[in-house]
């Protein structure tokens, strides 16, 4: 059917749209197309009285179909398409012309950018008249939900959800839940200690009935939509069994193996069966496959002789889950800047050169020199330590370019843990700037600077070696205008922050996007900034960007809070713009068939192609591949295109 | 404001393509959005229609374009491995090459036409996308040859 009473709104979007394209213009020369009886401009479409003459104009004038020239569709289509119903037009019969990030802002001449809106919106006014009134299909919604990662993100996360009413599924890669907060001494402004805070948490989630704890697992595969997904999630084998294992260490004790212990930032080392920290979350020891001899049992399985509950198995095989999921909250953190791109500052060279991961375990009580601040090298007391800040942070030309965020912060805080474990000690910070905003912020730096005595030298390191046992540090403090050499006994790098290792991997598997710097991308930046841009997937923590642990903690609860709201309803909506076969000129060849990416169309008795409009997410790859143009999108059908080509040539 | 608009009349003597650029609503068309919150400037030659997925641009909306007197054609979709239909944009990518061939085929040079992925973060990459193809375009001069009589 075609619509033929079309109306076209064009915004002015204040001088937004307005200083580069000639909205009366546009408006005018849109009056004199082929099926549209109303056409005006208006200086803010959105506003409500701009809504209202939206309204008006549909009731007065019979219209069938609206097109309105304004900002992206991502903005006001909503908006518009609420308007149209509320004047009783169906909603898939208004469509936006994007006049404004696809024109005005991107256009400085005032004729081009006019005639550039005008074929936007005569493109727009030849498909709405052929848009089809739809209907949303309701879809059911599986009321349970994913998190991946088990850092504090996606514990806090879990917790909300469980605590919500909703059946949880906490995945996360390592062995312990607890992720990098797990590894910290004491977090700033309030020195509270980080096992304490963290821990607590970590009991809960384990007790809490609604949340199922997968360690040592990731994700492998994920299909589906929002409020239907279906998640695989791999686990490695689990040669101990945490239901028997009664954490007596005996296996510690008998096992061979030593390996640098990743939870120690390898300062020190762990045997192949381990148990990470004392408060890990599932209270288990783990056997580490990659270092183990006893898989081989010639060879050993001395740990499965003496452990009395007969908690270890090495025949045990991975296994894999099949969970089905409403949404998906993505936790995955961080990863400290590699040390091997820091060949500048001697990491990696020299041992007592650590980043601030590894200085936390030196101050952590349960670390490992047990608290007290020690030389990696030679086990003594350091008294003079220099920091660096921006290691690897705001250098567009060799490292990041962004600022790591939490780094000022937790300097200032080493340096201050340093002090206490040190009382005749002196720590150097080198910086670029102190970014303190933040509650109670500012006041510690300077509470470091006054009660603790650290120096701060604004200025850059250019080179860092050893010599007669200490590690020269030469920089320059440009605010006194004067070389700076110190006799360093630590060196302490505050590494950006990166996305976690598997990032990329989770983002490919759940098809999400990553930003320039390979945190993932929020479906928009101030406005929806927990959500990806797949709907049902949300975001939290480090993985969305540099963050510490409040913001981390607030973006969790606000990502669980957006899956409560969507896994609330009885029913979700799944657009109705789905592929339509023309069974006349359907010949059942099946390519449609083999293109569909979600397995929507199948083959009918008689032989014709049928889609399953629940699965079908209207991508249109069937309507590329149909030889006889037999299958269709609604209200982007290829005649609709062919019309939209024909006005975007000016033809 | 990032540039004043000015009024300053066509130079005859430089020619004007006319491009239709199909873009991806996920990837491309976002990160012309992105192009534009950021006033990143592009010739205007380039009119773009919102399409589903690249997946969806059959070789016949390409030629019908041609047939309508497009200069240039520009397709634009998610990054390989990263299509919000999965693979839509995998059918795309095999599409590239049969088209390319077809047009030599029938005379009118491969050039005119161009796929691109752009990323929902990658609007600098959007405007630099465009400028390029509407430079090469221009060199390539008015397509003639399978533009319909009128």
């Amino acid at each position: 059917m075609t619509a033929r009473r079309t109306g076209v709104f064009v915004c002015h979007c204040g001088t937004n749209i307005a200083a580069t394209v000639d909205v009366k213009r546009v408006a005018v020369e849109m009056g004199q197309e082929e099926g549209v009886v109303f056409s005006k401009d208006y200086v803010y479409m959105c506003s409500d009285p701009g809504q209202s003459s939206v309204i008006k104009a549909i009731q007065d004038n019979q219209l069938d179909g609206v097109v309105i020239s304004c900002c992206t569709p991502t903005l006001h289509e909503k908006t518009f398409r609420d308007v149209s119903t509320e004047a009783g037009l169906n909603p898939f019969r208004c469509e936006i012309a994007n006049i404004r990030e696809q024109c005005a802002w991107v256009h400085s001449n005032r004729d081009e950018a006019t005639e550039k809106a005008l074929k936007i919106t005569t493109s727009a006014i030849r498909r709405v008249q052929n848009n089809e009134a739809l209907t949303p299909i309701g879809v059911p919604v599986t009321r349970r939900a994913m998190v991946i990662g088990g850092g504090i993100a996606g514990i806090q996360a879990s917790l909300d959800l469980a605590n919500a009413g909703l059946d949880v599924v906490l995945v996360e890669k390592q062995p312990t839940l607890g992720g990098h907060m797990l590894q910290l001494s004491e977090t700033f402004p309030t020195l509270d200690c980080s096992q304490c805070i963290l821990s607590p948490k970590m009991v809960e989630v384990s007790k809490n009935k609604k949340i199922k704890l997968l360690t040592d697992a990731e994700v492998t595969e994920v299909s589906g939509f929002v409020g239907n997904f279906k998640v695989k999630v791999k686990q490695k084998a689990q040669y101990v069994d945490p239901e028997l294992c009664k954490l007596c260490d005996d296996c510690t004790h008998v096992c061979p193996v030593v390996v640098p212990n990743e939870y120690d930032q390898g300062l020190t080392g762990r045997r192949a069966i381990f148990i990470p920290y004392a408060q890990a979350i599932p209270a288990s020891f783990n056997l580490d496959e990659k270092s183990c001899l006893g898989l081989n049992p010639v060879v050993c399985g001395k740990c499965a002789d003496v452990c009395e509950a007969q908690a270890i198995n090495y025949d045990v095989k991975p296994k894999t889950y099949e969970e089905d999921v409403g949404a998906i909250v993505v936790a995955t953190g961080f990863d400290l800047y590699g040390l091997e791109n820091m060949g500048e500052y001697g990491m990696g060279k020299y041992e007592d050169v650590l980043d601030g991961l590894a200085f936390e375990r030196l101050c952590s009580a349960s670390g490992a020199t047990g608290g007290h601040v020690l030389r990696p090298s030679d086990h003594k007391e350091p008294k003079e330590v220099v920091f660096i800040q921006c290691a690897g942070s705001r250098d567009p030309e060799n490292h990041c370019a962004y600022c790591s965020k939490i780094c000022c912060m937790y300097t200032a805080k080493h340096a201050m843990l340093y002090k206490h474990h040190v009382p005749d000690g002196q720590a150097y910070i080198f910086y670029i700037d102190i970014r303190s905003g933040g509650k109670g912020y500012e006041e510690f730096v300077q509470r470091g600077m006054e009660k603790d005595g650290t120096v701060y030298l604004r200025g850059r390191v250019s080179k860092v070696f050893e010599k007669d046992g200490k590690i020269k540090v030469m920089g320059v403090d440009t605010l006194a205008g004067r070389t700076i050499e110190i006799d360093a006994d630590m060196v302490v790098l505050a590494l950006a922050m990166q996305p976690s290792k598997g990032t990329a991997d989770v983002a490919k598997t759940l098809k999400i996007g990553r930003d320039k710097d390979g945190f993932l991308a929020e479906a928009h930046p101030k406005l929806r900034p927990v959500e990806s841009v797949t709907a049902g997937i949300f975001l939290a923590g480090a993985a969305q960007g540099p963050k510490d642990i409040p913001e981390t903690v607030c973006q969790a609860s606000a990502a669980a809070a957006k899956v409560i709201q969507l896994l609330s309803k009885e029913q979700l909506e799944h657009s109705p713009a789905v592929a339509n076969v023309r069974l006349s000129h359907c010949t059942g060849c099946e390519m449609c068939v083999d293109a569909c990416p979600y397995e929507a169309i199948s083959l009918t008795g008689g032989g014709k192609a049928y889609v399953n409009e629940v699965l079908c997410e209207g991508c249109g790859t069937c309507q590329a591949t149909c030889l006889r143009a037999a299958i269709d999108v609604k209200n982007i059908t290829q005649l609709q295109i062919f019309d939209m080509i024909n006005a975007s040539i000016g033809g | 404001m990032a540039s004043t608009p000015t009024q300053t009349p066509k130079d005859p003597s430089v020619f004007e393509p006319r491009i239709v650029a199909f873009l991806c609503k996920w990837c491309s068309s976002a990160g012309s959005d992105l192009a534009g919150v950021s006033r990143m400037q592009y010739p205007s030659n380039a009119v773009p229609i919102t399409v589903m997925c690249s997946g969806s641009v059959s070789p016949v909306y390409i030629l019908s374009a041609f047939n309508k007197g497009a200069d240039g054609v520009l397709v634009s979709g998610c990054h390989p491995g990263d299509c919000h239909y999965l693979k839509g944009n995998y059918f795309a990518r095999r599409k590239i090459f049969l088209v390319q061939k077809l047009l030599s085929f029938i005379g009118i040079e491969k050039d005119r036409f161009r796929m691109s992925w752009v990323s929902a973060a990658e609007g600098a990459k959007f405007a630099q996308v465009v400028e390029e193809f509407v430079r090469d375009i221009r060199t390539l001069g008015p397509q003639r040859k399978l533009k319909a009589k009128r």
